[in-house]
């Protein structure tokens, strides 16, 4: 018998039946949820007299309507308020545990799993929320689904679903100092496109993964979506273990040794077949940022914007006309250079510490520039309050940025931080769609690198442009 | 679910790619706690626009969308779905579709049809030059039919099954009780429960 991709291995280790012409049953180890797609599932659930068959595998948190700013105020907008109410309404009915806002565990769904031990290698995890690929970094297989399956997986604990095919996308290479997982993940989606990884697990691979940390696994794994995939996973290793040591939700003493010898199982066989292979070479990549509406429109920042002829398929060209007209580019202008109105520092791609520390790194002694409004919103609570103790939060202060609590922010316009129209910001969340970030909103995708080196700039520019920044008080340049 | 067996109707042609889940319905739609209410989230910043497609008066009533690769990518969102059907549509075709807006779709009863982009094609110029004339849509014979054209789609038998009897899937896995029972007895004790409220 040939061997088995990692993907297959965990789809395998949780399949409660396989029926001849139907989708197989497969176990949900852990469920998450967050208030914009869960009531209409409470709802239906209710409306049966069903309960949530395990709310012990159930966890619920509130991220995407909630504001960063004065969270102890009654939310201002009466329908996120009604839907905050709904959730935590409908959690204390079904038995369900929440983070609710103010709460120290509070945060992006898809930073609290990670950061409190609770997603592990080889689980399922499942969220009403595409974005949940992320939680693939520790070798989970990971992926959003929709209100409909969100009521299904709280009333069985069950999905039904066809096997996915698998992907390995193998980076090939070392990439050049200042090339940062964003960076990676940007072109791989440029290369591949918006809908390549249709239908796929995708796992990556390579050298390069063993020397990334979790943080930039994540990164990578987060964005999977943009590329079509249902999910994306890094095979775990002892960086993986040893991030999720003595974590909250990480098993303890004997079970943590039986935990990590079956963790060390879950890699994909030497004979494994892959439905597709795709080589990435990262050797030569530079820092990357998105031109058009849609996370395939990449280019590298020292680049120009692309002209409709440059594509062959009559549908790319029709989209690059039309994403041009949108975000009011002209073909052969300098990427960098595209002078911005805000940046966005934050999401479940780019929230946490390492992040933070990278754009901080960036911003030592120097300030945003005028005009500009830099926002940054830690991922979680538990990020921010990390944050604060290593003075991160004195730094983005002294440059003149905004220091925000948890939430999902700007990354999406559904609580108070949103673009206006035809405003321009450099953003390290995940979706450049039209109007993602307010209606008739132009994000540009970048990592947070480049988004700190882009707010002191004051237009698209990466770290490596900067003038040299001025010499610094000693408590600034604190260890991190 | 509403069971679906066969539709006629007049096709809605949207010569575009990537129409992604912010363009079908704009997150500020997303606020209801209900799963219908949403016809008026539905492209509401395309609709914006002079000229649009949905609004043209040859196209009203239309419920068969047309469209580019790449439909409904981007977030898990079933308002999505539930915002086409509430404005009428009960058919879309695409050369590509996301794959959770697909299987979001195909729960609600919304069929959607994955066709090469030369038939979607056909089916634009079809419907821009006569927008009047209905196209069937065969669920049992697996079939789209226009007046000239016949084009066979393939769509996985479960979930054809599902949408020809408007079958409620939880219903059906809850038959599974006791080989969910059996696979629980099995988990190891190492995995993460959360404290209950
Ligand atoms: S940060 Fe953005 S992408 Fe992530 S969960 Fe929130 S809204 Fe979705």
């Amino acid at each position: 018998m040939a061997g088995q991709t990692l993907a297959e291995k965990v789809w395998n280790a949780h399949l409660v039946s396989r029926q001849s012409g139907e989708p197989d049953i497969l176990y949900i180890d852990m469920h998450l949820l967050h208030e914009v797609t869960s009531p209409q599932a409470f709802d239906g659930l209710a409306l049966r007299g069903r309960k949530v068959r395990h709310p012990e595998l159930t966890l619920a948190t509130e991220d995407h309507n909630v504001p960063t700013s004065d969270i102890f105020r009654p939310i201002a907008d009466p329908v996120s308020r009604a839907q905050v109410d709904a959730i935590r309404e409908n959690c204390r009915k079904f038995g369900v545990k929440i983070h609710a806002l103010g709460d120290p565990g509070q945060g992006i769904v898809h930073v609290i799993g990670p950061e409190t031990g609770l997603t592990q290698p080889g689980m399922t995890v499942v969220c009403g929320d595409s974005h949940t690929s992320t939680h693939g970094a520790f070798g989970a297989l990971a992926f959003g689904i929709g209100t409909s399956e969100v009521e299904h997986v709280m009333a069985t604990q069950t999905l039904r679903l066809r096997p996915f095919r698998t992907m390995a996308v193998n980076l090939i290479g070392t990439p050049q100092p200042g090339v940062t997982a964003k960076d990676i993940i940007l072109a791989v989606i440029g290369r591949i496109g918006t809908g390549g990884g249709q239908g796929h697990v995708i796992e990556y691979r390579g050298e390069v993964l063993a020397g990334m940390s979790m943080e930039a696994r994540m990164t990578i794994c987060n964005m999977s979506i943009e590329a079509g995939a249902r999910a994306g996973m890094i095979a775990p290793d002892e960086t993986t273990f040893g991030y999720l040591k003595g974590r909250t939700y990480a098993p303890k003493d004997e079970r943590w040794d039986a935990a990590v010898e079956y963790w060390r199982t879950l890699r994909t066989d030497e004979d494994a077949v892959f439905d597709r292979v795709v080589d990435v070479d990262i050797s030569e990549l530079t820092p990357y940022v998105s031109w058009g509406t849609n996370p395939g429109q990449v280019a590298p920042l020292a680049a120009t914007v692309p002209a409709p002829g440059d594509f062959a398929d009559p549908v790319k060209r029709a989209a690059c006309e039309r994403a041009l007209e949108y975000m009011d580019l002209t073909p052969g202008q300098p990427l960098a250079g595209i002078a911005v109105d805000t940046v966005f520092l934050g999401s479940c791609t780019n929230g946490r510490l390492e992040d933070l520390r990278a754009a901080a790194e960036v911003l030592r002694g120097r300030r945003v520039a005028g005009g500009v409004r830099m926002l940054v919103v830690p991922g979680s609570e538990r990020v921010r309050e990390a944050a604060e103790l290593e003075g991160l939060h004195q730094v983005f202060l002294d440059a003149g940025a905004e220091w925000r609590n948890a939430g999902c922010s700007m990354c999406m316009a559904m609580n108070p931080d949103f673009l206006q129209p035809g405003q321009r910001a450099a953003s390290t969340s995940n979706r450049n769609f039209e109007g993602r970030q307010g209606a008739g909103s132009r994000t540009h995708l970048v990592s947070p690198a480049v988004a700190a080196a882009t707010a002191v700039a004051g237009a698209l520019c990466s770290p490596g442009a900067l003038p040299a920044a001025e010499s610094l008080p000693a408590q600034h340049t604190a260890e991190v | 679910m509403e069971a679906f067996r066969i539709h006629t109707g007049r096709v809605l042609p949207m010569r575009r790619s990537n129409i992604d889940t912010d363009q079908l319905i704009p997150v500020r739609f997303l606020k209801r706690l209900t799963r219908t209410g949403y016809a008026d989230g539905l492209f509401a910043a395309w609709r914006e626009e002079p000229g649009f497609e949905l609004d043209r008066p040859e196209y009203q009533g239309a419920t068969v969308l047309v469209a580019g690769p790449e439909f409904g990518t981007g977030s898990s969102r079933e308002h999505a779905v539930w915002s086409l059907l509430d404005h009428g549509f009960r058919v879309v075709i695409s050369s590509r579709f996301a794959d959770i807006f697909r299987g979001n779709s195909l729960k609600n009863g919304l069929l959607t049809i994955q066709l090469d982009q030369e038939v979607v094609e056909a089916l634009w110029e079809r419907a821009e030059q006569a927008p009047d004339q209905p196209v069937t849509v065969d669920l049992e014979a697996l079939q789209v039919r226009a007046a000239d054209l016949t084009v066979d789609f393939e769509l996985d038998p479960y979930h054809r099954m599902r949408l020809l009897e408007g079958l409620d899937e939880i219903d059906a896995t809850l038959r599974y009780e006791d080989a969910v029972r059996a696979f629980e007895a099995t988990r190891p004790s190492w995995l993460p429960t959360v404290e209950v409220a």
